[in-house]
Protein backbone atom coordinates (compact mmCIF):
# COMPACT_ATOMS: atom_id res chain seq x y z
CA UNK A 1 0.00 0.00 0.00
CA UNK A 2 1.13 3.66 -1.35
CA UNK A 3 2.31 6.26 1.48
CA UNK A 4 -0.74 8.24 0.52
CA UNK A 5 -3.44 5.39 1.26
CA UNK A 6 -1.39 5.72 5.05
CA UNK A 7 -2.34 8.78 5.13
CA UNK A 8 -5.43 8.79 3.77
CA UNK A 9 -6.60 6.23 6.28
CA UNK A 10 -5.05 7.28 9.41
CA UNK A 11 -6.16 10.68 8.90
CA UNK A 12 -10.09 9.80 7.94
CA UNK A 13 -9.95 7.63 11.34
CA UNK A 14 -8.27 10.39 13.51
CA UNK A 15 -10.79 12.94 12.04
CA UNK A 16 -13.72 10.21 12.28
CA UNK A 17 -12.83 9.91 16.77
CA UNK A 18 -13.12 13.33 16.57
CA UNK A 19 -16.57 13.42 15.61
CA UNK A 20 -17.84 10.88 17.90
CA UNK A 21 -15.72 11.58 20.42
CA UNK A 22 -17.88 15.00 20.80
CA UNK A 23 -21.13 12.43 20.86
CA UNK A 24 -19.60 9.85 23.29
CA UNK A 25 -17.35 11.74 25.93
CA UNK A 26 -18.76 13.48 29.01
CA UNK A 27 -19.59 17.03 28.38
CA UNK A 28 -17.66 19.05 31.44
CA UNK A 29 -14.07 17.68 30.10
CA UNK A 30 -14.79 19.70 26.49
CA UNK A 31 -16.95 22.31 28.18
CA UNK A 32 -13.98 23.38 29.94
CA UNK A 33 -13.04 27.24 28.88
CA UNK A 34 -8.94 26.82 27.98
CA UNK A 35 -10.33 23.31 26.03
CA UNK A 36 -12.82 26.01 23.70
CA UNK A 37 -10.59 28.51 23.56
CA UNK A 38 -7.74 26.84 21.91
CA UNK A 39 -10.33 25.17 19.79
CA UNK A 40 -11.41 28.31 18.70
CA UNK A 41 -7.87 29.58 17.93
CA UNK A 42 -7.35 26.24 16.27
CA UNK A 43 -8.39 26.39 12.79
CA UNK A 44 -7.59 30.36 12.38
CA UNK A 45 -3.53 29.59 13.04
CA UNK A 46 -3.56 25.90 11.05
CA UNK A 47 -5.47 27.58 8.20
CA UNK A 48 -3.28 30.89 8.24
CA UNK A 49 -0.24 28.92 8.86
CA UNK A 50 -1.29 26.79 5.78
CA UNK A 51 -2.01 30.23 3.61
CA UNK A 52 1.38 31.46 3.98
CA UNK A 53 3.80 28.09 3.76
CA UNK A 54 1.42 27.09 0.81
CA UNK A 55 2.14 30.85 -1.18
CA UNK A 56 5.38 31.43 -0.34
CA UNK A 57 7.68 28.04 0.65
CA UNK A 58 9.32 25.55 -1.96
CA UNK A 59 10.42 23.17 0.15
CA UNK A 60 12.61 24.29 2.45
CA UNK A 61 13.03 27.56 0.82
CA UNK A 62 11.24 30.77 0.47
CA UNK A 63 10.02 32.61 -2.75
CA UNK A 64 7.57 35.56 -4.20
CA UNK A 65 6.28 33.92 -7.53
CA UNK A 66 2.94 33.41 -8.93
CA UNK A 67 1.14 32.30 -6.21
CA UNK A 68 1.56 35.77 -4.30
CA UNK A 69 -0.40 37.35 -6.92
CA UNK A 70 -3.16 34.54 -7.32
CA UNK A 71 -3.14 35.13 -3.02
CA UNK A 72 -3.87 39.09 -3.63
CA UNK A 73 -6.07 37.80 -6.28
CA UNK A 74 -8.55 35.58 -3.84
CA UNK A 75 -8.53 38.30 -0.79
CA UNK A 76 -9.60 41.13 -3.18
CA UNK A 77 -12.55 38.31 -4.51
CA UNK A 78 -13.20 37.39 -0.51
CA UNK A 79 -13.84 41.24 0.30
CA UNK A 80 -15.81 41.56 -2.61
CA UNK A 81 -17.78 38.37 -1.16
CA UNK A 82 -17.90 36.25 -3.94
CA UNK A 83 -18.40 32.64 -3.76
CA UNK A 84 -15.88 30.17 -2.40
CA UNK A 85 -15.51 28.53 -6.32
CA UNK A 86 -14.96 32.45 -7.86
CA UNK A 87 -12.59 32.76 -5.31
CA UNK A 88 -10.12 29.78 -6.42
CA UNK A 89 -10.50 30.26 -10.05
CA UNK A 90 -9.82 33.93 -9.57
CA UNK A 91 -6.21 32.84 -7.78
CA UNK A 92 -5.80 30.47 -10.38
CA UNK A 93 -6.29 32.61 -13.22
CA UNK A 94 -4.12 35.68 -12.36
CA UNK A 95 -1.08 33.09 -11.33
CA UNK A 96 -1.31 31.48 -14.56
CA UNK A 97 -1.68 34.93 -16.11
CA UNK A 98 1.30 35.95 -14.35
CA UNK A 99 3.02 32.97 -15.63
CA UNK A 100 2.08 33.45 -19.08
CA UNK A 101 3.24 36.74 -19.48
CA UNK A 102 6.83 35.76 -17.92
CA UNK A 103 6.07 38.17 -15.09
CA UNK A 104 6.89 35.36 -12.33
CA UNK A 105 7.90 32.05 -11.58
CA UNK B 1 -59.63 25.10 12.18
CA UNK B 2 -57.73 28.68 11.17
CA UNK B 3 -55.42 29.48 8.63
CA UNK B 4 -53.35 32.01 10.21
CA UNK B 5 -49.49 31.54 10.53
CA UNK B 6 -50.63 31.05 14.55
CA UNK B 7 -51.78 27.66 13.88
CA UNK B 8 -49.29 25.17 14.74
CA UNK B 9 -49.38 22.59 12.32
CA UNK B 10 -49.81 25.12 9.76
CA UNK B 11 -46.79 26.86 11.55
CA UNK B 12 -44.32 23.84 11.87
CA UNK B 13 -45.43 23.49 7.57
CA UNK B 14 -43.80 26.75 6.81
CA UNK B 15 -41.13 26.08 9.16
CA UNK B 16 -39.77 22.96 7.92
CA UNK B 17 -39.89 24.25 3.95
CA UNK B 18 -37.75 26.69 5.18
CA UNK B 19 -35.65 24.21 6.40
CA UNK B 20 -35.45 22.00 3.42
CA UNK B 21 -34.91 24.82 1.22
CA UNK B 22 -31.57 26.05 3.21
CA UNK B 23 -30.55 22.28 3.49
CA UNK B 24 -30.13 22.41 -0.57
CA UNK B 25 -29.09 25.63 -0.65
CA UNK B 26 -25.96 25.32 1.57
CA UNK B 27 -25.24 21.80 0.15
CA UNK B 28 -25.24 23.47 -3.80
CA UNK B 29 -23.05 26.32 -2.03
CA UNK B 30 -20.34 23.78 -0.88
CA UNK B 31 -20.06 21.83 -3.98
CA UNK B 32 -18.38 24.79 -4.77
CA UNK B 33 -15.60 23.76 -2.69
CA UNK B 34 -16.27 20.49 -3.51
CA UNK B 35 -15.25 20.95 -7.10
CA UNK B 36 -12.21 22.67 -6.26
CA UNK B 37 -11.27 19.84 -3.82
CA UNK B 38 -11.59 17.10 -6.47
CA UNK B 39 -9.28 19.28 -8.91
CA UNK B 40 -6.78 20.19 -6.56
CA UNK B 41 -6.61 16.68 -4.94
CA UNK B 42 -6.23 15.08 -8.23
CA UNK B 43 -3.57 17.38 -9.96
CA UNK B 44 -2.00 17.28 -6.77
CA UNK B 45 -0.97 13.81 -7.80
CA UNK B 46 -3.80 11.58 -5.29
CA UNK B 47 -6.07 8.73 -7.12
CA UNK B 48 -9.40 9.67 -8.03
CA UNK B 49 -10.15 6.87 -5.26
CA UNK B 50 -8.28 8.49 -2.99
CA UNK B 51 -9.96 11.36 -3.03
CA UNK B 52 -13.62 9.95 -3.08
CA UNK B 53 -12.88 8.04 -0.22
CA UNK B 54 -11.32 11.60 1.81
CA UNK B 55 -14.67 12.90 0.86
CA UNK B 56 -16.93 10.16 1.65
CA UNK B 57 -15.28 8.62 5.10
CA UNK B 58 -13.37 12.05 6.08
CA UNK B 59 -16.04 13.89 5.52
CA UNK B 60 -15.09 17.27 6.66
CA UNK B 61 -13.70 19.95 4.07
CA UNK B 62 -10.83 21.41 5.63
CA UNK B 63 -9.10 18.60 6.89
CA UNK B 64 -9.31 17.28 3.24
CA UNK B 65 -7.39 20.37 1.71
CA UNK B 66 -5.12 20.27 4.58
CA UNK B 67 -4.31 16.68 4.02
CA UNK B 68 -3.75 16.74 0.38
CA UNK B 69 -2.15 20.42 0.42
CA UNK B 70 0.59 18.79 3.14
CA UNK B 71 0.95 16.05 0.76
CA UNK B 72 1.43 18.01 -2.18
CA UNK B 73 3.78 20.01 -0.70
CA UNK B 74 6.01 17.58 -0.05
CA UNK B 75 5.60 17.29 3.93
CA UNK B 76 5.46 13.69 4.18
CA UNK B 77 2.19 11.93 5.83
CA UNK B 78 2.92 12.00 9.58
CA UNK B 79 2.30 15.68 9.09
CA UNK B 80 -0.15 15.82 6.61
CA UNK B 81 -2.17 13.30 8.95
CA UNK B 82 -1.05 15.04 11.84
CA UNK B 83 -2.59 18.74 10.28
CA UNK B 84 -5.84 17.26 8.85
CA UNK B 85 -6.41 15.90 12.56
CA UNK B 86 -6.03 18.97 14.42
CA UNK B 87 -8.15 21.02 12.29
CA UNK B 88 -11.01 18.11 12.60
CA UNK B 89 -10.73 18.84 16.33
CA UNK B 90 -13.65 21.22 16.01
CA UNK B 91 -16.26 18.89 15.24
CA UNK B 92 -15.33 17.46 18.53
CA UNK B 93 -16.98 20.73 19.60
CA UNK B 94 -19.85 20.57 17.39
CA UNK B 95 -21.02 17.07 18.45
CA UNK B 96 -20.57 18.38 22.24
CA UNK B 97 -23.27 21.03 21.07
CA UNK B 98 -25.67 18.51 19.27
CA UNK B 99 -25.67 15.41 21.25
CA UNK B 100 -28.10 16.75 24.11
CA UNK B 101 -30.39 18.43 20.68
CA UNK B 102 -30.00 14.67 18.97
CA UNK B 103 -30.02 11.90 21.27
CA UNK B 104 -29.77 9.03 19.38
CA UNK B 105 -27.57 5.95 20.25
CA UNK B 106 -26.13 2.90 18.44
CA UNK B 107 -25.69 3.29 14.66
CA UNK B 108 -27.78 6.61 14.34
CA UNK B 109 -24.97 8.21 16.74
CA UNK B 110 -22.33 6.74 14.37
CA UNK B 111 -24.23 8.31 11.25
CA UNK B 112 -25.07 11.51 13.42
CA UNK B 113 -20.92 11.71 14.16
CA UNK B 114 -20.29 11.66 10.48
CA UNK B 115 -22.55 14.16 9.41
CA UNK B 116 -21.13 16.70 12.09
CA UNK B 117 -19.53 19.57 10.75
CA UNK B 118 -19.21 23.26 10.20
CA UNK B 119 -22.66 23.56 7.97
CA UNK B 120 -25.10 21.01 9.82
CA UNK B 121 -24.43 22.36 13.26
CA UNK B 122 -24.64 26.16 12.42
CA UNK B 123 -27.92 25.30 10.64
CA UNK B 124 -28.59 22.82 13.97
CA UNK B 125 -27.95 25.92 16.17
CA UNK B 126 -30.02 28.36 14.00
CA UNK B 127 -33.26 26.88 14.85
CA UNK B 128 -34.35 26.80 18.53
CA UNK B 129 -33.58 24.19 20.52
CA UNK B 130 -36.07 24.33 23.28
CA UNK B 131 -39.28 25.02 20.82
CA UNK B 132 -41.30 21.66 20.12
CA UNK B 133 -38.50 19.39 21.90
CA UNK B 134 -36.10 20.53 19.25
CA UNK B 135 -37.51 19.50 16.81
CA UNK B 136 -36.61 21.67 13.97
CA UNK B 137 -33.35 22.16 14.93
CA UNK B 138 -33.05 18.05 14.75
CA UNK B 139 -34.53 18.60 11.29
CA UNK B 140 -31.80 21.16 10.31
CA UNK B 141 -29.12 19.24 11.28
CA UNK B 142 -30.34 15.70 9.81
CA UNK B 143 -31.14 17.66 6.51
CA UNK B 144 -28.19 20.09 5.91
CA UNK B 145 -26.15 17.03 7.05
CA UNK B 146 -27.53 14.55 4.21
CA UNK B 147 -27.60 17.54 1.59
CA UNK B 148 -23.72 18.43 2.28
CA UNK B 149 -22.58 14.86 2.09
CA UNK B 150 -24.64 14.25 -1.18
CA UNK B 151 -23.51 17.62 -3.04
CA UNK B 152 -20.00 17.33 -1.61
CA UNK B 153 -19.34 13.89 -2.56
CA UNK B 154 -21.21 14.21 -6.43
CA UNK B 155 -18.82 17.36 -6.43
CA UNK B 156 -15.52 16.04 -5.43
CA UNK B 157 -16.11 13.27 -8.43
CA UNK B 158 -16.61 16.24 -10.71
CA UNK B 159 -13.58 17.72 -9.74
CA UNK B 160 -11.55 14.91 -9.86
CA UNK B 161 -12.41 13.24 -12.66
CA UNK B 162 -12.18 17.36 -14.58
CA UNK B 163 -9.25 17.37 -13.35
CA UNK B 164 -7.67 14.37 -14.39
CA UNK B 165 -8.06 15.77 -18.19
CA UNK B 166 -5.66 18.94 -17.26
CA UNK B 167 -2.39 17.84 -17.05
CA UNK B 168 0.30 20.57 -15.46
CA UNK B 169 -1.32 22.24 -12.66
CA UNK B 170 1.34 25.56 -12.83
CA UNK B 171 0.11 26.53 -16.36
CA UNK B 172 -3.31 26.44 -14.89
CA UNK B 173 -2.09 28.09 -11.97
CA UNK B 174 -3.77 25.37 -9.76
CA UNK B 175 -0.91 25.60 -7.07
CA UNK B 176 -2.40 29.10 -6.07
CA UNK B 177 -5.97 27.90 -5.92
CA UNK B 178 -4.59 25.86 -2.83
CA UNK B 179 -3.60 29.25 -0.68
CA UNK B 180 -6.78 30.43 -2.05
CA UNK B 181 -8.44 27.44 -0.96
CA UNK B 182 -7.17 27.87 2.73
CA UNK B 183 -7.98 31.47 2.95
CA UNK B 184 -11.68 31.36 1.92
CA UNK B 185 -12.10 28.62 4.45
CA UNK B 186 -10.36 30.65 7.16
CA UNK B 187 -12.13 34.23 5.57
CA UNK B 188 -15.36 33.87 7.82
CA UNK B 189 -13.32 33.28 11.07
CA UNK B 190 -11.19 36.24 10.87
CA UNK B 191 -13.72 38.02 12.39
CA UNK B 192 -12.28 40.85 15.10
CA UNK B 193 -8.62 42.02 15.92
CA UNK B 194 -8.15 38.79 18.05
CA UNK B 195 -8.82 36.25 15.53
CA UNK B 196 -6.69 39.05 12.76
CA UNK B 197 -3.75 38.90 15.50
CA UNK B 198 -3.93 34.47 15.83
CA UNK B 199 -3.61 34.15 12.17
CA UNK B 200 -1.17 36.94 11.34
CA UNK B 201 1.30 35.24 14.36
CA UNK B 202 0.60 31.33 12.99
CA UNK B 203 1.49 32.39 9.33
CA UNK B 204 4.88 34.70 10.74
CA UNK B 205 5.64 31.69 12.50
CA UNK B 206 5.18 29.06 9.79
CA UNK B 207 7.10 31.28 7.37
CA UNK B 208 9.95 32.06 9.81
CA UNK B 209 10.65 27.80 10.95
CA UNK B 210 10.25 26.82 7.03
CA UNK B 211 13.83 27.11 6.27
CA UNK B 212 14.72 24.86 9.37
CA UNK B 213 12.14 22.46 9.52
CA UNK B 214 10.84 19.64 7.31
CA UNK B 215 8.09 20.98 5.16
CA UNK B 216 4.31 19.98 6.95
CA UNK B 217 6.33 20.58 10.52
CA UNK B 218 6.00 24.51 10.61
CA UNK B 219 2.62 24.35 10.29
CA UNK B 220 2.02 21.92 12.92
CA UNK B 221 3.94 24.46 14.95
CA UNK B 222 1.27 27.10 15.15
CA UNK B 223 -1.24 24.88 17.23
CA UNK B 224 1.01 26.26 19.64
CA UNK B 225 -0.19 29.92 18.54
CA UNK B 226 -3.63 29.19 19.23
CA UNK B 227 -2.95 26.77 22.86
CA UNK B 228 -1.39 30.58 23.65
CA UNK B 229 -3.84 32.67 22.74
CA UNK B 230 -6.39 30.21 24.99
CA UNK B 231 -4.29 30.95 27.86
CA UNK B 232 -3.96 34.45 27.76
CA UNK B 233 -7.91 34.81 26.74
CA UNK B 234 -8.96 32.83 29.87
CA UNK B 235 -6.78 34.34 31.94
CA UNK B 236 -7.72 38.07 30.94
CA UNK B 237 -11.27 36.84 31.24
CA UNK B 238 -10.32 35.98 35.07
CA UNK B 239 -8.57 38.94 35.46
CA UNK B 240 -11.73 40.87 34.19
Amino acid sequence: MSAEWYAVIVATLGCYAAKIAGHSVPQRFLEKPLVQEVSDALPIALLMALVAVQTFAVGQTLQVDARAAGLCAAVVALMLRAPFLVVVVVAAAVAAGFRAVGWSA
Amino acid sequence: MSLTGSDPAIHWHVERRGILVNAVSVGLATAAYGVSFGAISVTGGLTVLQTQVLSVFMFTGGSQFALVGVLIAGGGGASAVATSVLLGVRNAFYGVTMAPVLRVTGIQRMIAAQLTIDESTAMAVSRSVEHDDGRASRLAFWSTGLSVFVFWNLATLAGALGASALGDPRVWGLDAAIPAGFIALVWPRLRDRRSWAIGLCAAAVALALTPFLRPGVPVLVTAVVAVIAGVTAVRQRAAA
